[in-house]
């Protein structure tokens, strides 16, 4: 491990060989189509067939036709798997089609009109606050301390609001699953997925079957980014319902204006802050109010929120914190995961605030937050004693030598007079918790298994997905170090839930740090085996394996995911070790700021993080320079315009994000802490690179020409705005 | 609806008769009709450059080529570079840094890279990413693919 060993996926993937689901093809497969709503919020009138199309060519599945539960079961059953009576959103899917013909599917698909009465709806965070609109998804107060004692403290009280829009996880392979399925088989579906184990649960509620009957099989995944954690679940079963009742294989490949259109995004949100500052620019007191729109149904707004209010204080030591927070329901199509699940959002406007009070006090926003960041033995606001060295003081450093801060300020004070370009230099500092929050690890209580081959590998079996981000990689890495061994001489097993355990969804930030771990403690078991039976005296490593499975007919070792000692979690009051351990960094943004056409560009990035031991740098760069881009792009590009609850910008040519052209030179720089109870001193990285850069760019406008824009994606026009307002 | 019509290609040097409907994209006639799966669709309207491929020399997106258009015309695909001998220079290269994450977008990049290239022109990062304009990448940040682009054209004769 801590070497860049070459991706195992890799060679499959640069000759085209890698199997995708929509490069699968079943003997009588039929390819299925989804009628979606075309209203926000209405009542079914009526459907109509046109009379000159051959209907009994298609297979047509209504939600009467469902077997067992109409229901995507999540966290709370309330998302139907094909609306009934009502709509509550547009894009929800009414009625499933499928023909023999691609075509035709879609002749199909066009010539169902669905006839609704329209009902009201709510398409704002501030209509959903209205008393009348009914009660939010899921609400938390944390609380630690005496806020106002805090507030009669502070020399300064520094106040603001901030904005984040919906976000496309725009992975580049759109969404698809094919399924085979009947009473007696049961079912089985491939996919591009990140959670297997989440499709089988649901899968068994839709056909009332029991799990060991619902086969899922992970396919070649073109990016995730959470887009492909809980809605993979609703598609499959939409394939698979066409399959129970044609008796035919179906394939349901979604276009991108389908998936844009129809599938989650990131949840927008509103942040109040209201800080109390002490005269040496301590904080005093800080109370924050953090909103998200979740959409028409309750899917995994719970846990996005609760990730959200955790990070909503940022890094930093206050003594009275006050945090309320709720996700509330609206009829935008369901927000989802999406890469850092809450925590951008919120980060964002600690990060933006931040500058805001270093403003206002006068400060260096460098030295505002130095002053600020926690350290060991510190609590944060849910009362988690942070017992590692928090290293944010040396990535600060790292991160401002390497961007040449000062000398750049300095430079630009002077050169910014001149000409139409402006220029500035942003910062943000954060962290971000790794695996489940709470005690959501605990109930997860994920497996993996490691087995010996009769082809003398060692064989890791888990359901983590690879979708890009390395796992196959790192996992057998971990394996081959704890087995003492090559890596040539591990492989890992491809997601298929006959096959390998739930070692859990492929979230979070915890495949390497959670799921590595397991891998590492069932290897270790198999290697203690191999010495123990004295196999490995005068034998490779594989031919010891396959001396083992000779002797044995088989051997697997096994292990379950125990929680790191002493770790606690209050559920109820929301308070306690949220995290078992976190994962920091400094990002710095510079911008160049076009006067004439109001167009901002990143001009250079710096990401330095503390992500304890560093398992295969070259795939730990990936991850940084990959979620820097798509941060860079939620700052700038990345709008999702709704018109009554519809996106209007469902195609790849209206929903902008970065092109090769668009992005800076990405620096990465790790700074290595080993954590005890990650694998080699692992911790979570995946998510941590996209909180920082939305709060270091708009930082950075900020510098570059005083406009406080609180709001992302920055368009020009919202600079444009943002200026009149600065001069006015 | 009109008749398929049978469409003579070159692909990745062999003869090749297909049938196909005239307003199919030669995207389709790739996927379907010839059973090449490497080249891949992301958008299908020529934003993502997933699908791009090599016809009568010149780099297209193959989701907006009429499959009438590309009748008699020679087509180079993913599936047709490096063949037995192993990886293409293009190919090595993305694997040596780590260029390709999720894989979707990538013969689609490697073909372009291939085009951008053609002739041993040594680019610097800027030309590159203006010479990758039509292709997205939301895994990388496209640094991997830059360094892998520069080492394999610095490679070329």
């Amino acid at each position: 491990m801590g070497e860049s060993a070459p991706r195992k996926d890799a060679p499959a993937k640069v000759t085209g060989r890698a199997q995708f689901v929509d490069d699968l093809t079943l003997p009588e497969m039929l390819y299925g189509v989804t009628v979606r709503s075309t209203v926000a919020r209405g009542r079914i009138q009526r459907i109509r067939f046109d009379p000159a199309f051959e209907w009994d060519e298609c297979v047509i599945v209504r939600a009467e036709d469902i077997p067992g539960r109409n229901v995507v079961p999540l966290i709370a059953d309330d998302q139907p798997c094909l609306a009934g009576q009502v709509v509550n959103h547009a894009e929800e899917p009414v009625l499933l089609i499928a023909h023999e013909d691609r075509h035709m599917a879609e002749s199909a698909r066009r010539r169902v009109k669905v006839e609704y009465e329209r009902l009201p709806g709510v398409y704002s965070i501030d209509a959903a606050l209205r008393a009348d609109a009914g009660a939010p998804f899921k609400s938390y107060t944390v609380a630690k301390g005496n806020v106002e004692e805090g507030f009669r403290r502070a020399k300064w009280v520094v106040e603001g609001e901030y904005e984040t829009g919906a976000q496309e996880q725009l992975y580049i392979e759109p969404q698809g699953v094919l399924a085979v399925a009947s009473p007696r088989e049961g079912v089985t579906v491939w996919g591009s997925m990140q959670c297997p184990y989440y499709v089988q649960r649901a899968l068994a509620a839709v056909f009332g079957l029991p799990e060991e009957m619902i086969r899922v099989v992970q396919c070649e995944t073109g990016g995730g980014f959470g887009g492909k954690e809980e809605y993979p679940s609703m598609i499959a079963a939409h394939a698979a319902l066409l399959a129970w009742k044609s008796r035919r294989p179906v394939k349901i490949i979604y276009d991108r204006a389908e998936d844009i259109a129809a599938t989650t995004k990131r949840h927008p949100s509103r942040t109040r802050h209201r800080t109390g500052v002490a005269p040496d620019g301590t904080l005093t007191a800080m109370e924050i109010d953090f909103t998200l729109d979740g959409g028409a149904y309750c899917t995994l707004s719970p846990v996005v929120l609760s990730r959200g209010t955790i990070h909503a204080g940022g890094p930093y030591r206050c003594d009275n914190v006050r945090i309320s927070s709720r996700a509330v329901a609206t009829n935008h199509p369901p927000h989802g995961a999406f890469r850092g699940f809450g925590a951008p959002q919120s980060i964002f406007a600690m990060e933006r605030h931040m500058d805001r009070i270093a403003k206002t006090i006068g400060m260096d926003p460098a030295e505002l937050r130095r002053r600020n960041f926690l350290r060991q033995g510190d609590t944060t606001a849910t009362g988690q004693v942070i017992r590692e060295r928090v290293e944010l003081p040396a990535l600060l450093e790292r991160a401002l030598a390497e961007s040449r801060w000062e000398e750049k300020r300095r430079t630009f004070a002077v050169t910014n007079g001149n000409g139409n370009v402006r220029r500035g230099m942003g910062i943000a500092a954060f962290m971000h918790g790794a695996g489940f929050t709470g005690s959501g690890e605990r109930h997860l209580r994920s497996q993996v298994a490691v087995e010996a081959t009769a082809e003398g590998k060692a064989r890791v079996l888990a359901s983590s997905c690879e979708m890009g981000q390395g796992s196959k990689t790192v996992l057998c890495q971990i394996a081959a170090e704890a087995l003492g061994t090559k890596l040539e001489d591990v492989e890992i097993a491809q997601p298929d839930t006959a096959e390998v355990p739930d070692s859990g969804p492929t979230v979070a930030s915890r495949t390497s740090m959670v799921v590595g771990k397991l891998v590492e403690s069932a290897a270790r078991d198999l290697r203690r085996t191999l010495d123990q039976s004295g196999l490995l005296e005068g034998r490779t490593f594989s031919e010891a394996c396959r001396e083992l499975v000779k002797r044995r007919g088989g051997f697997k070792s096994w292990s379950r995911y125990q929680p790191p000692p002493g770790q606690w979690w209050d559920d109820d009051r929301y308070s306690g070790d949220a995290y078992g351990t976190y994962s920091w960094a400094v990002q710095v943004a510079e911008v160049a700021v076009d006067l004439v056409t109001y167009e901002t560009s990143v001009t250079a990035f710096v990401s330095a993080q503390e992500v304890g031991r560093v398992l295969n740098p070259a795939l730990a760069e990936g991850q940084v320079e990959g979620g820097v881009a798509q941060g860079i792009g939620l700052a700038l590009y990345e709008k999702v315009v709704y018109d009554k609850g519809r996106v209007v910008n469902s195609q790849m040519t209206n929903y902008i994000m970065p092109a090769p052209g668009d992005l800076p030179p990405i620096r990465s720089i790790f700074l290595e802490t080993p954590y005890e109870f990650g694998p080699g001193g692992a911790k979570g990285l995946g998510e941590l690179p996209i909180d920082g850069p939305a709060p270091a760019i708009l930082n950075a406008v900020e510098d570059a020409t005083g406009a406080a824009v609180a709001r992302i994606p920055m368009t020009p026009e919202d600079l444009l705005d943002a200026l009149e307002r600065t001069h006015e | 609806m009109s008749d398929q019509v049978e469409l003579l290609l070159q692909v990745n040097g062999a003869a090749r008769r297909v049938e196909a409907w005239p307003l199919e994209r030669l995207l389709d006639v790739l996927r379907h009709g010839l059973g090449l799966k490497g080249t891949k669709e992301g958008c299908g309207e020529g934003e993502c450059g997933s699908c791009v491929v090599i016809m009568d020399g010149k780099l297209v997106v193959s989701c907006l080529v009429p499959a009438l258009e590309a009748d008699g015309s020679s087509i180079t695909t993913i599936e047709g570079l490096g063949g037995e001998a192993g990886l293409d220079s293009m190919q090595q290269a993305f694997v040596d840094e780590g260029a390709a994450q999720c894989g979707f977008c990538t013969p689609g990049m490697i073909m372009a890279a291939n085009a951008l290239c053609q002739g041993g022109r040594t680019m610097d990062h800027a030309s590159i990413r203006e010479g990758l304009a039509g292709n997205l990448c939301r895994c990388t940040g496209y640094m991997k693919i830059l360094a892998a682009v520069r080492k394999a054209g610095g490679a070329r004769p």
